[in-house]
């Protein structure tokens, strides 16, 4: 093993050692064959696995396995894109994702999303971290909300002075800070992150591992990353995706495996997983 | 040692609450405010159209469209709408020696010739050219550039299909040459380059490269061009003329399809009257000319799209 | 043979000439568009630049010229220009954010509703005239009123607007949608909440062009009965004239001194359509964002 893995292990192997043993784990999402297809190509496929509350679950893997694809599965936001057709069941809370008469907006309102490149709306600091609230009809002590939501995110004292300002001035990591506490303004139980600082230089990507760390304690986050190291830091558990090639060269997603970072980043159970960490390839 | 289902944090609920009636309504009233386009092409055809079929059930339509006396409140009336043809087609050549050579050639300037700057600063400016209201250049082509032309020496009355073209001709420029210029600046550089680099000058970089590529572009303007001159009614009204004439003298006056609609469509013609219905006929055949061009027009530009983007 | 000073120089003089002669050309095509404009804007404010005086503004036409004024058609104008903003932003509006934000576009109506759309911006303007004849004047026994007028200019001028409002709707980034939708927002609140806000000052530009294009109509107005003698103000079910208009007829009859008065009237409606314009690229220039 390399150094930096070396070290890495190290500190994993402390961590594992928090983690609660499998009786104990409250299974938020049950995942059976999942599969999302675009326009008849199959993106993903096969997917099972499920995710715990309070854990911080790391997607990894090359770029085009569908991990993208995947978390957004988790609050419908491949509704969005025409063409898009998901198959299998996500269960929350024993209540299947993709059921009939599911509506969207109510699935959003639990399962929040941060996205990779901050995307504050052209409003105030204020505005912005109101907006879910606004929308959702949570408007009783807004200002208390906007407080609250923004002290978690570990923004308010930089921002307290200022809420009134474009939230456009804010520095890349400032925004993305906003772009959570946005979130979590509308109290959602599931904080899905797509890559959330790899638009970030390192100070600020350190900041928001640290929030991931304090956040977990409420709710329960879903990461995709591409940065191993990222994920050896910051999750309890880690899927490690991949892509197969079918007989006629289409590219899908798999999940490859599944299982606490510790083990995936030491003890790997296959060999893809084993050659992706140890950085042979990918 | 199988794992617990996390209870939920409230009571889970994930159908909506309510129907939500709103965003219905919503789509329901966008969708009205998009048909009031489709009702309007609905209602121009019909306006059009159903009073030219009455019309040629009275007179034929071989009458109407090979006859060279236009001359519907006569007794006999003449329905032949050739001179009114002749009338628009006149002002419109006269249009297009202008607007077609100059407009190109104000494109290729901008294209080729100028700098960023420059483009930036005459572009706008020739825009303004096209911002200006029909009715001035009708009272310019009458106040100023007939009298001009009489000073030199031609022919010309108070009112000829030569000034109206002039003027209606350069009014058209910027069309030509803002859409040709778009055009152009959609060939690729390094199609200039690799002639530049062969040592070709730039009136052949110009001539032999770039236009062609640009061509289908180029064409739709003219096309496009055309097709506003025939539907042109402010110019050729105050400026070349009100009495239909079978010509293709450019110094005479004539009157045009679109004059001779305004000039009918004003007065207080009694509805249903074969007059009132004139209106019509010469306007459907008016439309389906326009109408034609534009398709072409489009075709021909969205061809150019295709093939540089 | 050794390559001597000077023998880069081309040794094509047809070739210079060719060059100069087309470049000439070129410049002379730029040349006559504005000298042609520059013409034009002498011819008028010399002519009318005496008359733009009080009486122009607050007297009725008259047969006498001396004291024939164009205060009916410029209250109409301006009247016209509140009419053609009222109808053509919300329809204008409604109608892109159907074709952006709601319309498959893989379903046949769709399309054809942008192909109308586009086939509509170029169809000449007076057969909207002859539309608004049939239909409105003679049809609905609307009869010949500034309220025919305004609804007829609306139709026109509402494909340009239209095309303005989708531009400034489709340039605000999808990031803000997929934001909001992610907080929980239906369609409605992320279009009215977030969309319509970012683009609007796009569409208040696209608009406010627009609508100065129409007041700059006179074709489809003489036909849905803007008389040429009116002298009396207008109100939105009366008789009525426009300032285009009235410039047609004062051209029309034969008097030098209605020439001048007809000049004066140009230099008033250039007037009102150059601050209109002004404005548009003022908002733009100030408000709108770059993504």
């Amino acid at each position: 093993m390399s150094a930096t893995m070396a070290a890495v292990s190290v500190d994993l192997t402390a961590r594992a050692r928090e983690l609660p043993a499998k009786e104990f784990r409250e299974v938020v999402f049950h995942v059976e064959d999942l599969g999302v297809s675009y326009n008849g190509n199959a993106a993903l496929q096969d997917v099972s696995l499920e995710i715990y509350r309070n854990f911080v679950t790391a997607f990894i893997g090359p770029s085009g396995c569908g991990k993208s694809t995947f978390i957004r599965c988790f609050n419908h936001l491949n509704g969005l894109i025409p063409g898009a057709v998901v198959e299998g069941k996500i269960l929350y809370h024993g209540e299947d994702l993709y059921g009939p008469h599911v509506d969207p907006v109510e699935v959003r309102k639990r399962i929040g999303m941060v996205f990779q490149k901050p995307n504050p709306f052209p409003k105030s600091i204020y505005d912005n971290v109101a907006f879910g609230p606004r929308v959702l009809g949570m408007t009783d002590r807004l200002d208390d909300r906007v407080e609250r939501a923004l002290e978690q995110a570990a923004l308010w004292d930089e921002v307290k002075d200022r809420l009134k300002a474009s939230a456009l001035s804010l520095s890349g990591g400032q925004q993305q800070r906003l772009c959570i506490a946005r979130c979590l303004a509308v109290e959602p139980e599931v904080i899905l992150m797509d890559e959330p600082a790899s638009a970030l230089d390192p100070i600020a990507t350190t900041r928001i591992e640290d929030l991931m760390h304090e956040l977990k304690r409420d709710y329960t986050i879903i990461v995709v990353t591409h940065n191993m190291q990222q994920a050896a830091r910051v999750a309890d558990m880690t899927a490690f995706f991949s892509i197969t090639r079918g007989e006629e060269g289409q590219r899908t997603g798999i999940l490859v495996e599944y299982d606490a970072t510790s083990k995936i980043f030491t003890q790997p159970s296959d060999k893809r997983t084993e050659d992706y960490v140890t950085g042979r390839f990918g | 040692m199988a794992t617990r289902e996390a209870a939920a944090p409230q009571p889970l609920r994930l159908r909506a609450s309510r129907r939500r009636w709103g965003e219905d309504v919503v789509k329901v009233v966008l969708a009205l405010c998009a048909f009031v386009s489709v009702a309007t092409t609905v209602g121009i055809v019909v306006a059009l159209f159903v009073p030219a079929i009455e019309f040629f059930r009275e007179v034929s339509i071989v009458d109407f469209l090979t006859g060279t006396e236009w001359a519907p409140l006569f007794e006999p009336p003449s329905f032949g709408v050739l001179p009114l043809v002749a009338g628009t087609l006149l002002v419109t050549v006269c249009a297009s020696f202008v607007c077609i050579p100059f407009g190109l050639g104000g494109a290729i300037y901008l294209s080729e010739y100028a700098n960023r700057r420059t483009r930036r600063i005459l572009k706008p400016m020739l825009e303004i050219l096209a911002g200006i209201p029909t009715v001035v250049y009708g009272y310019f082509a009458l106040t100023f550039v007939t009298p001009r032309l009489q000073d030199i020496g031609l022919p010309v009355g108070v009112f000829s299909a030569l000034s109206a073209g002039l003027v209606m001709g350069v009014m058209l420029l910027p069309t030509v040459a803002s859409i040709s210029e778009d055009s152009m600046a959609a060939v690729p550089q390094d199609l200039r380059d690799g002639a530049y680099a062969l040592g070709s000058t730039r009136v052949q970089v110009s001539t032999l490269i770039v236009i062609p590529a640009a061509i289908s572009g180029i064409i739709a303007s003219f096309v496009l061009a055309i097709s506003r001159a025939v539907g042109e009614t402010m110019i050729v009204l105050i400026a070349a003329g009100g009495q239909p004439n079978w010509t293709w003298n450019p110094l005479e006056a004539v009157q045009t399809m679109t004059a001779f609609i305004a000039a009918t469509g004003q007065g207080d013609v009694p509805t249903g009257s074969i007059e009132y219905k004139t209106i019509f006929a010469v306007g459907a055949t008016l439309f389906v000319m326009t109408f034609v061009m534009n398709l072409i027009s489009i075709r021909l530009v969205r061809r150019f799209r295709e093939v540089y983007e | 043979m050794s390559a001597s000073a000077g023998s880069l120089r081309s040794d094509r003089p047809r070739g210079r000439w060719v060059g100069r002669l087309f470049y000439g050309f070129l410049l002379f095509s730029l040349v006559l568009g504005f000298a042609t404009l520059g013409a034009l804007l002498v011819q008028v404010f010399l002519e009318g630049y005496k008359w733009v005086d009080l009486v122009l503004f607050l007297e009725p036409p008259s047969a006498d010229p001396l004291i024939a004024g164009a205060e009916p058609a410029i209250l109409a104008t301006i009247f016209l220009g509140v009419l053609l903003i009222l109808f053509t932003v919300p329809l204008g509006v409604g109608t892109a954010i159907y074709l952006e934000e709601y319309a498959d576009r893989e379903r046949w109506y769709n399309r054809l509703l942008e192909v109308n759309i586009q086939n509509l911006a170029a169809v000449p303007s007076i057969v909207y005239g002859i539309l608004g004849l049939a239909f409105l004047v003679r049809g609905i026994g609307l009869g010949r009123v500034l309220l025919a007028g305004a609804m007829i200019l609306t139709l026109l001028v509402l494909p340009t607007v239209i095309i303005a409002a989708r531009e400034a709707i489709r340039a605000v980034p999808d990031s803000i949608r997929q934001g909001a939708y992610a907080l929980g927002a239906t369609k409605w609140q992320v279009v009215w909440r977030q969309v319509l806000p970012a683009a609007t000052p796009g569409i208040a530009t696209g608009s406010i062009l627009a609508t100065s294009r129409g007041l700059g109509e006179t074709a489809p107005l003489l036909l849905v009965g803007a008389l040429t003698y009116v002298s009396f103000n207008p109100t939105l079910l009366g008789e009525f004239t426009a300032l285009p208009v009235q410039i047609y007829q004062w051209v029309s009859r034969p008097q030098e001194e209605f020439r001048t008065l007809a000049a004066a009237a140009i230099i008033v409606l250039l007037g009102i359509l150059l601050t209109l314009n002004a404005t548009a690229i003022w908002i733009r220039n100030r408000y709108e964002r770059r993504w």
